[in-house]
């Protein structure tokens, strides 16, 4: 038999019987969609995670008043915060440090013609924007001599632009924070969600100075809420982290034996933690869309099976007129491959519209693994069928 | 007439069927015989007696367990089975009592069969299977489906299929079994025109005399031994 006589004898022999090959097919759809859904959402996942590493910078650690627990941070019931602009000052001369920033940060009230927006206000100096990576979209960040002079200036983040001034450009007009008056100077480019999950969008920066003095006043002079300090390398991070406690455990005068009263944490770590997550989520999700193809394949080989037994003096009349095994086992392994690919077809289109996210390259692999599965689980019966002795098959009642 | 050429010679052949959990049954036993090309040949014998297992050795259908088979002068028994399949492809045509029609597939595409594992294009298979139908009388039935068919209009399907690939020996076991006088005669007669015009060689297994009298030449079995093998008697 000439290869391309068959398509047509397989398809005619699908045709026969029509509700057992939709059923079948209907496996396949259900288990190449689920593929091509869970690979989606798992590499959704996944690139989420890698951008929100990418926006947060990089060899980043944060210090915080207070020890840490394996719960987060603890603070002494009304204690005061022990990091202050002196230890950000003293980090500074660290040779494994690139960077320190100070940070104070509070809630506060803004406002802007009749519209009011509840957001953080992060009094941070000029290294906060280099360390963080942060970009300013349109007018300038906050400049050393504001910081020294404690100007009332103020740079929105995204979210807040758009809560107070919609599509209008912001920069050079005045809103009001905590009811005094400021200076907008720039708008901070868009970060989106952060690892933790909060719209690091929703902030505005002022100088830390006019954070700790005109604005919120100060409880405990000297004090910041925490430091954002960036190691030269990667390969520096630890190096970096033993200098941080050191020096600030000298500062603190901590005796030998004595916890930290404060915490240093590493981003990267935790930005590593997440990425493994979502790897891990990738992987099990394929996993279990992969179970569902393999019980797709073997309802196809079961079919099949079937098919082949009741078409044994079928297959009889066809040897008898002159069909070879390889002719047989061909025409079965056709129809169990044209079903798993039409049903993995179907499968991918139900996938992407499951998932609207979807990457091409899901479904092209999907496609190949379809039509692989089909020879797969097909191979058996079509060898079965091609096995037969010509004799018994046409005495088969 | 000048002695044909010889077209299939079998000698000694036995076959035994293997039962599971028994003994051998065995069925023919060291049967000797030759076919000349252009005979017209009539196999009877009691129920049980081997014919149909004989007739099978001939189609290449089956393995004998001893003896030889000398078809068109090459030994059969040391062939493979795709060689199997190209012999009866090429130059065997069978006729059974069941007809043996695929369900569900015109009486155009039963007979275009055999063309497809001959390799020939689906436009000329189409077309050489319209005249086969014509040649039988069913040239008007080609779309129909073997169950929308009589029994002797789906045997004539089965003889045109059997025509397909311009078959050297047609092998026929009971074909008339399942019909009625009239048509026997019918089908019998377009046996014999094929056997005359054409020179196909015939042998054809039937339970009546008044089939077997269109052969020209009688087989008898009896347990699995050929008893008689001349004359059609009377
Ligand atoms: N596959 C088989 N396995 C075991 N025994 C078999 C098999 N096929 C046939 N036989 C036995 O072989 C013997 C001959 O069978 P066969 O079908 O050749 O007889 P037959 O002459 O065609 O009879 P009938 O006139 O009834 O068609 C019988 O005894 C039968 O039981
Ligand atoms: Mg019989």
């Amino acid at each position: 038999m000439k290869l391309r006589a068959l398509p047509g004898e397989a398809w005619r022999a699908m045709g026969l019987n029509r509700l057992r090959t939709g059923l079948t097919m209907l496996g396949m759809v259900i288990g190449v969609g689920a593929v091509v859904l869970m690979l989606a959402v798992g590499d959704g996942a996944r690139h989420t995670v890698n951008e929100q590493i990418q926006a947060m910078g990089s060899n980043l650690f944060i210090i915080l008043s207070g020890a840490s627990t394996s719960a987060g941070v603890r603070m002494g019931a009304g204690s005061r915060p022990t990091i202050t602009v002196g230890d950000a000052e003293a980090l500074e001369k660290l040779p494994t440090l690139d960077g320190v920033a100070p940070v104070q940060f509070q809630t506060a009230q803004l406002a802007h013609a009749g519209s009011n927006w509840s957001t953080t206000v992060r009094g941070v100096t000029p290294d906060y924007f280099r360390l963080r990576e942060w970009a300013i979209d349109s007018g300038q960040g906050i400049s050393d001599a504001e910081v020294r002079s404690a100007a009332r200036v103020a740079v929105l983040g995204r979210v807040v632009a758009k809560e107070l001034f919609g599509t209008d450009d912001p920069v050079g007009k005045s809103v009001r924070i905590g009811n005094q008056p400021f200076t907008v100077v720039g708008v901070a480019e868009e970060k989106g969600q952060s690892l933790s999950g909060s719209d690091q969008d929703d902030i505005v920066f002022v100088p830390l100075t006019t954070a700790q003095g005109k604005l919120f006043g100060v409880s405990f002079p000297g004090t910041v809420t925490s430091i954002t300090v960036r190691a030269k390398s990667s390969e520096l991070m630890e190096d970096a982290e033993a200098d941080i406690r050191q020096t600030l455990r000298q500062r603190h005068r901590l005796k030998p034996g004595q916890p930290d009263d404060f915490t240093v944490r590493n981003l990267a770590s935790t930005a590593e933690t997440a990425a493994t997550t979502a790897r891990v989520l990738t992987v099990m999700l394929g996993t279990i869309a992969s179970i569902s193809l393999i019980v797709g394949g073997i309802g196809i080989m079961n079919i099949m099976l079937v098919s082949v037994t009741e078409r044994t003096r079928e297959i009889g009349i066809r040897m008898a007129v002159g069909a070879r095994r390889r002719d047989i086992l061909l025409q079965f392994l056709l129809e169990a491959v044209l079903i798993c690919t039409i049903g993995g077809l179907a499968g991918v289109a139900l996938g992407v519209a499951g998932a609207w996210a979807v990457y091409e390259f899901a479904g092209m692999t999907t496609f190949v693994f379809s039509a692989a599965t089909g020879i797969f689980f097909g191979y058996y019966p079509a060898h079965q069928a091609a096995r037969l002795q010509p004799v018994e098959a046409l005495r088969y009642e | 007439m000048a002695a044909a050429a010889e077209l299939l010679r079998v000698s000694r052949l036995s076959k035994h069927y293997d039962v599971p959990g028994g003994d051998p049954v065995p069925v023919l036993h060291e049967v000797d015989l030759s076919v000349a090309a252009g005979e017209f040949l009539a196999i009877m014998g009691p129920s049980g007696s081997g014919k149909s297992t004989f007739m099978n050795l001939l189609g290449c259908l089956d393995a004998p367990t001893a003896g030889e088979y000398w078809l068109q002068g090459r030994n059969v028994a040391g062939l493979a089975p795709d060689e199997l399949a190209a012999l009866r492809n090429r130059l065997i045509g069978f006729v059974f009592q069941g007809f043996n029609l695929l369900r569900r597939v015109s009486a155009i595409d039963n007979v275009a069969l055999p063309l497809l594992y001959a390799g020939i294009p689906r436009a000329a298979r189409r077309a050489r299977a319209q005249v086969l139908l014509d040649q039988v009388g069913l040239g008007s039935r080609a779309a129909a489906l073997p169950n929308q068919l009589s029994g002797g209009q789906q045997q004539r399907v089965a003889i045109a299929r059997a025509l397909a690939c311009e078959p050297a020996l047609i092998l026929a076991d009971e074909p008339t079994g399942n019909l009625d006088t009239h048509t026997s005669q019918e089908i019998m007669g377009l046996f014999t025109r094929l056997n005359l015009e054409r020179g196909i060689t015939i042998a054809l297994v039937t339970h009546e005399a008044d089939v077997a009298r269109y052969a020209r030449r009688l087989v008898r079995f009896v347990d699995g031994r050929v008893v008689h093998d001349g004359e059609v008697t009377p």
